[in-house]
């Protein structure tokens, strides 16, 4: 990790004067980048900043208007992943493209094997993923299902895919964000190892300790436009958040309240177990008026569950739900609605939004029965529309008119009106489920003011997220879900982020000296 | 080659991309009228003509319209909410039936009575059928495109049954049909003489109370929400199932209004021929009108044309009939692909 150390470096990857255009909205304005050998450059910016549309370009995935792309001194035909994948180009997304139902060795080796070859050859796979894992520290299983795997175990079998395709660029889509603080350490040692053989890696973040702790340049985008290049020795933190979003940004004030009455209480709850998921069993947690109550862990620990069961999604097996106090009945979305719960999904896309109907018409999913938007029956548009534009100013989301399909904002402007839309009516209990997940540094910190300022007026906050950052700024009290079940609860400062992090990783029991606060 | 997703479709392209399937349906057609040995610009004149050329042809389309109205609505609103209907032949015909049962001497009722009574037990006869499949999706995830598909053959076996047994007319020389239903249970002719009836007035109606349903209601608005997304309809509190059952009902009784209007406008009676798949060809006429209610008149219209034009055709021209089927059916394919383009960008490379 010597920034600059390698002047003879050559270059192998060039992007020139990419330019993208969708519809009126221009992605790329004019982007050219070069990466040396064996380095990593990190692209940072806010969400919709360009950087995805950038590297589907890069991979093929899109056509660019103006630009080339060039890999190794030869110009990539545009619009053909086979080719990036020729050139050596390997791509780890946020979500991975990995068959469950396969084990890790099948997963590594699809697709590389001749189609006349009725078989696989197992052995020299075996032998080469076995070096390739020693090499890097890429420990995985061979023949476990991709299914059961952990997301670092996944996020490795990733890895491992473009290594065996002789990748001698790697492009990592915020590769940090589904793992646990030890996973994301050692992922920095493997990319260090990786590096020193001269592989070359992009990496994808809007982190910016992780950016200054692992790459050796930062490109920031903002808008569609390269706005800042530094190299990250002698970056400062403030100064990249400022390029990134053209501002000072501040971290939220959470001032010290004493916690309100009991708003929402499970009372040994249990639910259904559900294909992969966690299931709960006699889980018991009170969360109280004016209070943000952090829950962390690791992704498929049975956040989907609780989540589940708060938004009404989910009907326990067994337990009760009781809102201020009162037990409910007939647990379902709308009742859960009714009862005040404002809900913020995990899935902004496909659960918090119906992305081919327009703004208005997302707005008012919650409330459309209401007096406000209908008369018997017939539904109030001129009120819709009005309340939309309301949303749209309040929470000071980009978009062309309420008319826009919310499909075509980015997310951050999408959770903004879903934050609009579950705090309107001013609830007296919050689900907040990874709500600043993918979203910038701008957005992030928007989200979290208006989540502090709910508590603030009397609001009963859950904040589920895998960002211990995140929890630990916001959180009056933090709990870890490990295996379904629930950690003692810990006061602001308690716990370091290295316990949260051990329990976090479902070591049995609680840590043996807890930090003082 | 590949597809991106374009951003929000114009109403221009909503209209060009119908009439582009159309000219690709012609395209298409005008090979087969060449390989059958005629000239595809006359034959397409003499369709035309056939369909619209004199006040005659003109009625003869509307009058073959208005079931095709009917079903295309009935597939229209359970398209949108992404309920597949595909049996609306079925409850056309269940809704014959219960035409036939009521309408030929049971009730004995003034027409202004009766025939509302006996419309309203069509759509309720025709609404059932369909709300069974759609039971069996919600409660169980029963796939139903494949029951109500199955549903048609299973319908039309028990009218042939019925048209054998219970339902047959003494008078009627052996023939499968039912007896004629009485005076006061038809619908009147529009004009003295003529074949079209008050059914086309009624389809009209009921494509401007579906729009008004559609875009203005509430249970519309949750249509649309359920189709587009189960998941996110039930995370926002809509109660997706009720939505599918209320959804499976009215589109049920659509489609049985088309045999209520057949038999109590046009036929008098029940035969096995009652309907040369109205039914299926409401999905044609749906797709064409992108799902939209008013749209669908129009497209109803347009495939009755086809097909009224085609008979007058083959008659003078030499050319088979068979030609009318083969252009819907090019029509529903084009469309498709039309809707496709509609959406997303293609990229060659």
């Amino acid at each position: 990790m010597q920034p600059g150390a390698r002047p003879e470096a050559e270059t192998v990857l060039r992007l020139s004067g990419i330019t993208k255009r969708f519809g009126a909205l221009t992605a790329n304005d004019g982007i050219s980048l070069a990466l040396a050998r064996g380095e990593v450059v990190a692209l940072l910016g806010e969400n919709g900043a360009g950087k995805t549309t950038l590297m589907n370009i890069l991979f093929g995935h899109y056509v660019a208007d103006e630009g080339s792309v060039e890999a190794f001194g030869r110009l990539l035909p545009p619009g053909d992943p086979r080719a990036a994948l020729a050139a050596g180009i390997g791509m780890v997304h946020q979500h991975f493209t990995l068959a469950d139902n396969m084990t890790a060795l099948e997963n590594i080796a699809l697709g590389t094997e001749s189609l006349w070859r009725p078989t696989l050859d197992r052995s020299g796979a075996r032998q080469r993923i076995a070096r390739l894992s020693a090499d890097f520290g890429l420990a995985v299983a061979p023949d476990a299902m991709v299914g059961v795997l952990s997301v670092g175990e996944r996020q490795r079998v990733e890895i491992l895919k473009a290594l065996y395709r002789e990748a001698r660029i790697l492009i990592l889509d915020e590769p940090t964000a589904v793992l646990t603080p030890a996973e994301t350490d050692a992922l920095f040692a493997t990319l260090r190892k990786l590096t020193a053989t001269g592989l070359s890696i992009i990496f994808i973040s809007h982190k910016l300790n992780e950016v200054l702790a692992v790459a050796d340049r930062v490109l920031v985008l903002r808008g569609g436009r390269l706005v800042g290049e530094r190299p990250t020795k002698g970056a400062s933190r403030q100064e990249l958040a400022a390029l990134m979003v053209g501002q000072e940004v501040e971290a939220p004030r959470v001032a010290a309240r004493p916690p309100g009455p009991p708003a929402l209480a499970l009372e040994g709850v249990s639910t259904a177990r559900r294909g992969t998921g966690v299931a709960l069993r006699g889980l018991t947690l009170t969360l109280h008026a004016g209070e943000i109550t952090g829950l962390a862990g690791v992704s498929g620990n049975g956040q989907a569950a609780l989540a589940g069961v708060i938004s009404g999604m989910e009907t326990p097996t067994a337990g009760v739900v009781s809102v201020a106090g009162q037990a409910m009945r007939g647990w379902s979305p709308r009742a859960a609605i009714a009862a005040g719960i404002g809900r913020i999904p995990e899935d902004r896309h496909a659960v918090g939004s119906i992305a081919d109907m327009s703004v208005t018409e997302n707005v008012i999913s919650e409330r459309y029965r209401s007096p406000r938007f209908s008369r018997s029956g017939l539904l109030d548009w001129a009120a819709a529309r009005a309340f939309a534009e309301t949303l749209i100013r309040d929470y000071d989301v980009r978009c062309p008119s309420p008319d826009t399909r919310i499909r075509l904002l980015s997310g951050g402007n999408m959770q903004k009106l879903i934050l609009g839309r579950a705090l309107d009516g001013n609830p007296s209990v919050i689900l907040a489920n990874q709500p600043a997940r993918g979203l910038d540094v701008g957005a992030v910190a928007y989200v979290h003011k208006r989540l502090v300022a709910a508590r603030d007026r009397g609001a009963a906050v859950l904040l589920i997220s895998e960002d211990l950052d995140e929890i630990m700024a916001l959180s009056d009290r933090i709990l870890v879900i490990s295996g379904g079940a629930l950690s003692r609860p810990s006061l602001r400062g308690e716990r370091s982020i290295r316990d949260l992090g051990a329990l976090m990783a479902g070591h049995a029991g609680e840590p043996e000296g807890v930090d003082a606060a | 080659m590949r597809l991106e997703p374009k951003p929000q479709p114009s109403l221009v392209a909503a209209l060009i991309y119908p009439l582009a399937a159309i000219a690709a349906t012609m395209g298409f057609a005008a090979l087969l009228v060449l390989a059958a040995g005629a000239s595809p610009l006359s034959v397409f004149e003499l369709v035309a003509r056939g369909a619209a050329g004199s006040q005659f042809a003109l009625l003869e389309t509307l009058t073959r319209a208005t079931p095709l109205i009917f079903t295309g609505l009935a597939v229209a609103v359970a398209f949108r909410a992404r309920l597949w209907n595909i049996g609306a032949e079925a409850q056309l015909y269940i809704g014959a039936v219960v035409t036939v049962v009521l309408g030929t001497g049971a009730l004995p009722l003034p027409a202004v009575v009766l025939v509302p009574v006996i419309m309203a037990a069509a759509m309720l006869a025709g609404a059932l059928l369909l709300a069974g499949p759609a039971f069996l999706k919600t409660r169980f995830g029963v796939d139903e495109v494949v029951t109500t598909l199955l549903l048609n053959f299973i319908v039309l076996l028990f009218v042939s049954m019925l048209l054998e047994g219970p339902l047959k007319d003494p008078m009627g020389l052996g023939w499968p049909q039912s007896q004629k239903v009485i005076a006061e249970a038809q619908l009147p002719r529009l004009i003295q003489g003529k074949r079209l009836h008050l059914g086309f007035v009624l389809a009209l109606v009921a494509a401007a109370v579906c729009w008004v349903l559609m875009k203005k209601t509430a249970l519309g608005y949750e249509m649309r929400a359920v189709g587009h997304s189960p998941e996110a309809a039930r995370f926002a509190g809509i109660p997706v199932n009720r939505v599918l059952m209320k959804t499976a009902f009215l589109s049920g009784g659509l489609a049985a209004l088309a045999g209520f209007s057949e038999v109590a406008g046009l036929k008098g009676n029940l035969t096995l021929d009652l309907s040369p798949g109205f039914g299926y060809s409401g999905i044609v006429v749906a797709m064409l009108a992108m799902l939209n209610p008013l749209g669908v008149v129009l497209s109803a219209i347009f495939v009755a044309g086809i097909f009224v034009g085609a008979d007058a055709m083959s008659r003078s021209a030499g050319v088979p009939s068979y030609i009318a089927d083969v252009m819907v059916a090019t029509a529903l394919l084009s469309m498709v692909t039309a809707l496709l383009f509609a959406r997303y960008r293609v990229r060659w490379r």
